[in-house]
């Protein structure tokens, strides 16, 4: 069962309209004045617990999805539920992960198929319904982070998970970078190891028990473990960049005001109280970028204005 | 759009400046060392003008730039193993071995990353890593000689993938040589480099997109308990429907593989391992983890498999015992051989639930065919395996094999399947493309394989089928379906 795209493709393909910009709930960018907004299908379509998949328009609401995913003991790695989720289609095309990367993996694994509406306002699809699936290039994970610039995405097949057993939160305070070193280490696979350089939240899931047990483990070397409702609150720090995770102990070490930053280690995200401009493309990736952009995009009439090369995106 | 390509003649000029680039011995010509290299695993074959043995970044840099200058095209080869025809030469390209380029560089097991040259073969990176406890996660079937170059190429699986994720999500960057040959880092240790992701567009391109030259892998941390099982049934349908009723129960096994009867009995003879070979079907369920998940996980798969009918639950000992059940299922293509010498595997992947149907017609398919039938394969993606063995001696037999094989890609497909889970498409599916993809679908897939190779030459006339690629193959592959 597939959503219905027609309008969706009518209303972008409108030559005569001018530049298109695509919307959810702009929880992510916010669209422009002046350009005729669209916005795609929202619904779950057909969801399968025991395919692991779940397929729906790009307008969905996180929200929806993940409450109804939670309803057959499944999740969908997007951004989890909260105020200001968004739709499916802006998490993708922003393709910004969570804080549960280090142990969930990364947003772009998730979209399976998509079908989107190209520049011209016909109908496309790539990728394949099922978990596996090396058939033709991968169009997919292009998509994931690409704002909308090679088309709007209308529909999408995503792959689910099994919620774990447990989800568990634990906090050290006055520490070091050697602590969550130790962590990345010594504990089977975290959901996610979380520092400001003084202070360390880690967070386990699975079987309970295993979960008392690493902990057990742990408090031997790591004194002051406790275990607190959730992670700490990200909303004062709203600005993220991307580093190799190596780089993170030396940030600490150089940066007077710890405080300012929260670091995903073992992934290297760092989320900032203060904007930070992305380097700048090499120019031989930014010449790819170039003829993908000519190829899919060539009058610049989808999203127009989000530069992929220079960052202006953050 | 690519432009067009005219494989022209080697030239001894083309020959001389790649002999003045690289060790003369490191560029082979003659007939009788090119041969080998006229296929992959497949049974396509081509032919290679001139096949080259780079041993450094700059060095495949250099063979591409000559390429690039007499429009020659050129194609990348790890060890041969694929079985798609993907790196089958076609009509004399120039074949770029990295199998010299088999170096680990760097490891760091605090972050979990390594980085490796393309020739490394898959399973000596997971060695070489042991130490740290870590391993790299996609495991294919010829992983004791396959490259992780190759695997990046074909974005491969293997049993261990279900959990654990295919190839793209165990690769962070790859140095890419590109068809002008310019030199590019697509992805990196960074989480979300800025822009596109050229290096997910990248994986699984079948060397169409350039050469990698340098790879960055993501490893991931060993388990600290693991139960592998065995358990049989007397009906294809029952062992299926217990794959669906596993995932369904919200758990996702480290592996969950499927034999059919012919094959445990092909197998048993092999390795002596006391398999029912009495059995429709029997199912390789292994759980890894932590201990407490890892025993709970291991009897709620006992329960479902009870309830679908399985006969016997064989629950292997010791590491000696897993050893041995993996072997069986490693080494299946290996006992085939004692039914018939040749066979031709397939690879499809249906929705879960669609597996006992599209087994059937599997089945059928082959009967009509008058062909012997084998399936081992990974069920819990619904990835199937079906091996088709005969004897190629006996008159007309190759095709009724082709046939049968095109039958089973079309059932596939129409069950809401895809072509290929994780051998690609290369020369074997590449006319089937438009049996899954319509033409503005196509086009996307052609647009994006021009913005990387505006020439045109890496390693041309594969995957897309020619309207989309706007190649110009002269010489169709011995064995190609077409």
């Amino acid at each position: 069962m597939g959503v219905d795209l027609t309008n969706f493709a009518e209303s972008v393909g409108d030559q005569t309209a001018g530049p298109a910009w695509i919307i959810g709930q702009q929880t992510r960018v916010t669209a422009p004045t002046g350009v005729r907004q669209v916005q795609a299908p929202s619904g779950i379509y057909d969801l399968q617990p025991d395919e692991m998949t779940v397929v729906c328009g790009a307008g969905t609401s996180i929200n929806e999805l993940q409450e109804a995913l939670g309803a057959v003991g499944q999740y969908v790695n997007l951004p989890l539920k909260s105020s200001d989720s968004g739709t499916v289609g802006g998490a993708l095309a922003q393709g910004h992960g969570d804080i549960y990367r280090l142990g969930r993996g990364a947003l772009r694994d998730t979209l399976l198929q998509v079908r989107f509406v190209n520049h011209d306002g016909h109908v496309v699809m790539a990728g394949g319904p099922t978990v596996k699936n090396v058939s033709g290039f991968d169009l997919c994970r292009l998509f994931v982070g690409s704002f909308g610039q090679l088309g709007f995405i209308g529909e999408t097949i995503l792959r689910t998970r099994p919620l774990p057993r447990s989800s568990r939160w634990f906090y050290i305070e006055q520490t070091s970078m050697s602590s969550t070193d130790a962590i990345l280490q010594r504990v089977y696979r975290p959901a996610s190891v979380l520092t400001n350089g003084q202070s360390v939240w880690f967070c386990i899931e699975g079987h309970p028990l295993d979960c008392d047990d690493t902990i057990k483990q742990l408090t031997p070397i790591l004194a002051n473990i406790v275990e607190v409702s959730g992670p700490p609150d990200l909303r004062s720090f709203p600005y993220r960049r991307s580093v190799s995770p190596v780089q993170l102990s030396k940030l600490f070490s150089s940066e007077t005001e710890d405080s300012h930053l929260i670091v995903e280690a073992g992934v290297g995200i760092i989320h900032s109280k203060a904007p930070t401009q992305s380097p700048d493309i090499e120019p031989p990736v930014a010449l790819i970028h170039q003829r993908i952009l000519h190829e899919f995009n060539p009058t610049g009439r989808l999203n127009p204005g989000i530069n992929l090369i220079s960052g202006m995106t953050q | 759009m690519t432009s067009d390509v005219y494989v022209q003649p080697i030239s001894q000029r083309l020959v001389n400046q790649l002999r003045q680039a690289l060790d003369l011995r490191r560029v082979h010509t003659e007939a009788a060392d090119i041969d080998l290299y006229k296929s992959d695993a497949s049974n396509i074959k081509g032919r290679a003008g001139i096949v080259c043995f780079p041993v450094t970044t700059r060095e495949v840099q250099a063979i591409v730039r000559i390429c690039a200058e007499f429009n020659q095209p050129f194609v990348a080869r790890g060890s041969g193993t694929g079985l798609a025809g993907g790196a089958t030469p076609i009509d004399g390209s120039v074949v770029i071995s990295t199998a010299k380029m088999n170096r680990l560089i760097s490891v760091d097991p605090v972050n979990r990353l390594a980085w490796i040259e393309p020739g490394m073969l898959n399973l000596d990176l997971t060695r070489e890593v042991s130490r740290h406890d870590l391993h790299f996660a996609p495991d294919p079937s010829s992983q004791q000689s396959c490259t992780i170059g190759g695997n990046v190429a074909n974005n491969s699986g293997g049993p261990h993938c279900l959990a654990d994720g295919v190839t793209s999500s165990h690769i962070l960057a790859c140095e890419v040589v590109l068809s002008d040959g310019s030199l590019v880092m697509l992805g990196g240790e960074e989480p979300e480099p800025h822009g596109l992701d050229l290096r997910g567009a990248f994986i699984g391109s079948e060397g169409m997109f350039g050469i990698t030259t340098k790879i960055c892998v993501r490893l991931t941390q060993n388990y600290t308990a693991v139960k592998t099982m065995l358990m049989d049934f007397t009906t294809v349908q029952a062992g299926a429907e217990t794959v669906s009723a596993i995932i369904a129960a919200g758990m996702v096994p480290a592996a969950l593989e499927m034999m059919d009867q012919l094959c445990l009995e092909a197998v048993e003879a092999y390795i002596h391992a006391d398999l029912p070979t009495d059995a429709a079907a029997a199912l390789l369920v292994e759980v890894s983890g932590l201990p407490h998940a890892v025993n709970e996980e291991a009897l709620r798969i006992t329960d479902i498999g009870r309830s679908h009918g399985a006969r016997t639950i064989r629950v292997a000992q010791d590491e000696a015992e897993r050893a041995l059940l993996w072997k069986g299922r490693k080494t299946a293509f290996g006992a085939i051989a004692r039914i018939k010498p040749n066979y031709y595997l397939h690879d499809t992947v249906v929705p879960r639930r669609k597996l006992n149907e599209v087994l059937q017609e599997v089945y059928r398919i082959a009967r009509e065919h008058d062909l012997l039938v084998l399936n081992v394969f990974h069920a819990g993606d619904g990835n199937l395996h079906p091996l088709l063995v005969f004897d190629k001696r006996e008159p007309g037999v190759m095709e009724r094999v082709h046939s049968a094989g095109q039958e089973i890609v079309r059932v596939s497909v129409e069950a809401g399947g895809v072509l290929s889970g994780e051998h690609g498409i290369g020369l074997e599916k590449r006319d089937f493309m438009p049996m899954m993809f319509g033409p503005h679908d196509l086009q996307a897939q052609a647009s994006m394989r021009s913005a990387f190779d505006p020439l045109g030459i890496a390693n041309p006339f594969k995957v897309l089928p020619s309207p989309s690629s706007c190649g110009d193959a002269h010489d169709i592959g011995e064995g190609m379906w077409v």
